[in-house]
């Protein structure tokens, strides 16, 4: 089950959609105390980066909570500068512009470097070592960053035709072969 | 590098296309979400839905359109016509809309560009801008072209910008429905003039037309609606057409 976290001005819609036509399950929890049990956890983002301040706490402490315990967490656009605590101001960017893989992750699995994606925001994260993808517009960004378990898309996956969808069920996937693993362990 | 975009747009009353389709193959052409599933394996970058209806029953079958086409196709999606009101623009994106297109409301009341970027952040507000040229200079016309706002395109697209609006519409009054060439002074004007994506609509004939308004115009995105109901490759020909001759495309 995955969880999409609502925070209000985030518009949950258009994710909820996409999971729906890859067959995602996906429960939108009304408290952080409902994210225990679910094998992903995905926080949508458009509008402000005020808005994730509607994200409090409460939610801070129960979504690293299950993060430490190994669920896997996607954050997109404003998502992702939520996980990342800040931005850089930019100019604003909106359309399809292409990523450029910087190294392999599930997340872009059978993604080809070069694949357009549909960006829209005026602030970016920085390229670092956690990138995965960058993208340039004016300066080079952060386009898809991972973290051990913690992935993060500055475009908007929902928004992106089939890459994105494909994107979002890498996702899913690696929520689920998470799962596997452990069954497989558990049986040993 | 960021892509030009093609935004096909659908002209819809009563939950139904009513400019001319000409597609073969549709079960039912004037299916908006028919003809947006065709667009969208053509290459289409972005979908306007133009509700051309004011009635209640119209803004009902406008809510159950967005929902069957926004379920179905995973680009963005922005929706135009008869947006007066916070409540109008709820209505469009919760049925799963990513922007509302605003008009005559915008500048009836500019305030409300401001409150809806406060709610849902500037990415989902579109002004739409309709002008003419008018003594040498751009003017801008409310409620469909028929009253002239006394504003300047120039002036009002950076007071637009500056109250929260993400994306500027251009219409070429004068362009629309001629099938003649986008009004390029008018999208070079106006672009120059923000920072915003403008988006070139109104007399879209042929391809050179668009490559004209991405160089000549310095237009961010053009949009049609009748040239890609001439053949069923449209789009993807188009497409093909501007990326051979250095427009950045989404191919």
């Amino acid at each position: 089950m995955i969880a999409l976290i609502d925070y209000g001005a985030g518009n949950l819609t258009s994710v909820r959609k996409a999971l729906a036509a890859i067959a995602a399950p996906v429960v939108i929890p009304a408290a952080p105390d409902a994210l225990s049990g679910v094998s992903g956890i995905i926080i949508p983002g458009v509008g402000h980066y005020g808005a994730t301040a509607a994200l409090d706490d409460t939610w801070r402490r129960g979504i690293a909570r299950a993060v430490d315990a190994g669920v896997p967490l996607l954050g997109i656009c404003l998502g992702l500068q939520y996980l990342f605590e800040g931005s850089d101001e930019a100019l604003p960017h909106v359309g399809w512009n292409t990523v450029e893989l910087t190294r392999r992750s599930p997340l872009v699995e059978g993604i080809p470097t070069g694949t357009s994606f549909y960006f829209t925001h005026s602030y970016a994260a920085p390229v670092t070592d956690a990138c995965v993808a960058q993208t340039k517009h004016s300066a080079a960004f952060a386009a898809i960053v991972e973290r051990e378990r913690v992935f993060g898309a500055q475009f908007h996956p929902e928004k992106s035709g089939d890459a994105g969808v494909r994107v979002l069920r890498n996702f899913v996937e690696i929520t689920g072969s998470l799962t596997r693993h452990v069954t497989r362990f558990t049986d040993h | 590098m960021l892509a030009k975009r093609i935004i096909a747009c659908l002209d819809v009353r009563n939950g139904c296309v009513v400019k001319g389709v000409q597609f073969e193959g549709l079960t039912n052409a004037g299916d908006p979400a028919a003809l947006a599933s065709r667009y969208n394996v053509e290459g289409i970058d972005e979908l306007v839905i133009l509700d051309v209806t004011a009635t209640l029953e119209g803004r009902r079958a406008l809510a159950a359109t967005i929902r069957q086409v926004a379920s179905r196709i995973f680009i963005p999606l922005a929706v135009g016509g008869g947006i007066r009101s916070e409540d109008d623009a709820a209505a469009a994106l919760d049925a799963g809309a990513d922007k509302v297109s605003l008009n005559s409301a915008a500048l009836a009341e500019p305030s409300l560009l401001t409150k809806l970027a406060a709610r849902y952040g500037s990415q989902a507000v579109i002004v739409a801008i309709d002008a003419k040229q008018t003594e040498g200079r751009f003017a801008v016309f409310a409620r469909s072209g028929s009253t002239a706002s006394g504003r300047s395109a120039v002036e009002w697209a950076r007071e637009a910008a500056d109250r929260g609006a993400g994306e500027i519409l251009l219409t070429s009054i004068d362009r629309d429905g001629t099938r003649s060439g986008f009004d390029c002074e008018l999208t070079a004007a106006v672009s120059s003039a923000v920072s915003i994506p403008v988006i070139a609509s109104g007399g879209a004939g042929t391809f050179e037309h668009f490559l004209e308004v991405f160089t000549r115009g310095q237009a961010d995105a053009a949009l049609a609606a009748s040239i890609f109901h001439f053949s069923e490759h449209a789009v993807a020909d188009l497409k093909t057409y501007l990326h051979d001759r250095g427009v950045p495309m989404r191919l």
